[in-house]
């Protein structure tokens, strides 16, 4: 039948309409279908599915890596902003100090001084004293001479003694 | 083929001679266990999708290959299809539905071919196809929801007096589903490869003026990668639909 009805088909009409070669192309569908099938469902399908799900993996994972080295680059700078802040404190410190050191010098330095100053200053004292009771015992001395030269002077003579006594008694009182 | 057409008196062209099915070995009869033109471009489907979803995945790579990638395409494509339109407890069906669309797809683009055979183009073909969607669909309804699955066509939002009017219209169109589902692909097919074949015929008998035949087809052909193309997203889409049905019948 074959031969002669695809004569007839090729000449006329559609050889999809072709009864003859239907349980042909059926029979080669379903062996393809079941073949694809099995190509697909035991290999191809599970391989990409599970390079698609690795790679989800993968990338989930690097987000997570990510963060974790962000969170650690975010304590890095605290850490070092705790650094500068300890060695801005640090460094506070020691100015303190060597200002506190310096401080204590210049008052031992002033002190030191003061105690020179002090010290010239009652010597000074003392000779200003010294000089002002040497001008007083001269004061007194030209006092008692003059005062017998003038006694001289009235005519009278008194004794250097009792001149003496009463230019003192005078000078006190 | 080629040879018929021209050899005829003539004027003789005849688009419809790619679509014989004949034996590869030797010009016996066609018998159901007889290797034909259809085995062999059957078997070049199978060898053409293995190629892609198995040879272009064998790296496993984390960053694929340019193969690996269009392969991860596919899979994405249509696993998010089946997941979009059948809902997430359609994705244990995409394994199958998965087979369709290769199938298809694989066997249209092969069909373009010069001098090939397109196992889609015939309606033996596309209907056993739609006819297995059609039949597995109906029988996951009636296994998942029992005769909750009828109340598919009992629409219960219509007004009560419409019900039964819309239940007739509703069974009727669930029935012309596999007729409409495998013609629309075999029609397409078998269409534009026919428009292709009577442009060349008018190429060979044209002479010099065999130019405007020649872009016509060239024109055709662009259309007609993108038609085999849409006819396998069509038909998968279509599939999932169907299975949504049987799945949620309660719309």
């Amino acid at each position: 039948m074959a031969t002669e009805a695809h004569g007839a088909e090729s000449a006329a009409g559609m050889p999809q309409l072709d009864f003859a070669t239907f349980p042909n192309q059926i029979f080669w569908l379903a062996v393809t279908l079941v073949a694809l099938y099995l190509i697909l469902n035991r290999v191809a399908l599970p391989r990409i599915g599970a390079v698609l799900a690795e790679r989800r993996g993968t990338i989930t994972n690097d987000i997570a890596a990510a963060e974790e080295l962000k969170l650690k680059a975010q304590e890095a700078e605290k850490a070092y902003q705790k650094a500068l802040a300890d060695a801005r404190a640090e460094a506070g410190r020691i100015v303190e100090r060597a200002r506190a050191e310096i401080q204590k010098d210049l008052d031992a330095a002033i002190a030191r001084a003061d105690a020179e100053i002090a010290a010239k200053a009652s010597e000074s004292q003392g000779r200003i004293a010294a000089i002002r009771a040497s001008a007083a015992d001269s004061v007194a001395e030209v006092a008692r001479d003059a005062a017998r030269e003038i006694v001289a002077a009235f005519g009278t003579s008194a004794d250097g003694r009792s001149v003496a006594g009463a230019v003192t008694a005078r000078m006190k009182g | 083929m080629a040879e018929s057409a021209e050899g005829g008196s003539g004027f003789a062209i005849h688009p419809m001679d790619q679509f014989i099915v004949r034996p590869l070995f030797g010009d016996g009869p066609v018998h159901w266990y007889t290797v034909t033109n259809v085995t062999l471009w059957m078997a070049l489907t199978v060898a053409a999708v293995t190629a892609l979803l198995v040879l272009g995945t064998r790296g496993r790579a984390v960053v694929p290959s340019r193969i690996q990638s269009v392969a991860e395409l596919a899979y994405g494509f249509v696993y998010k299809m089946v997941e979009d339109v059948a809902g997430k407890d359609g994705a244990k069906f995409f394994p199958y539905i998965m087979t369709l669309f290769c199938f298809v797809l694989f066997s249209n683009f092969l069909g373009l071919l010069p001098m090939s055979f397109t196992t889609t183009s015939h309606i033996a073909v596309t209907a056993v196809l739609a006819l297995l969607v059609f039949v597995t669909v109906t029988a996951i309804g009636f296994i998942r929801h029992g005769a909750h699955f009828l109340e598919l066509f009992w629409i219960t939002s219509a007004p009560l007096p419409l019900r039964p009017v819309l239940a007739l219209i509703e069974i009727i169109s669930y029935f012309v589903r596999p007729v409409s589902h495998s013609i629309r692909l075999a029609g397409n097919m078998m269409a534009g490869h026919a428009v292709i074949k009577v442009f060349a015929g008018f190429a060979g008998a044209l002479g010099a003026a065999s130019v405007i035949p020649v872009v016509a087809i060239t024109a055709v052909y662009g259309l007609e990668v993108l038609v085999s193309a849409i006819q396998a997203y069509v038909f998968t889409i279509l599939t999932c639909v169907y299975l949504r049905d049987a799945l949620h019948p309660h719309h």
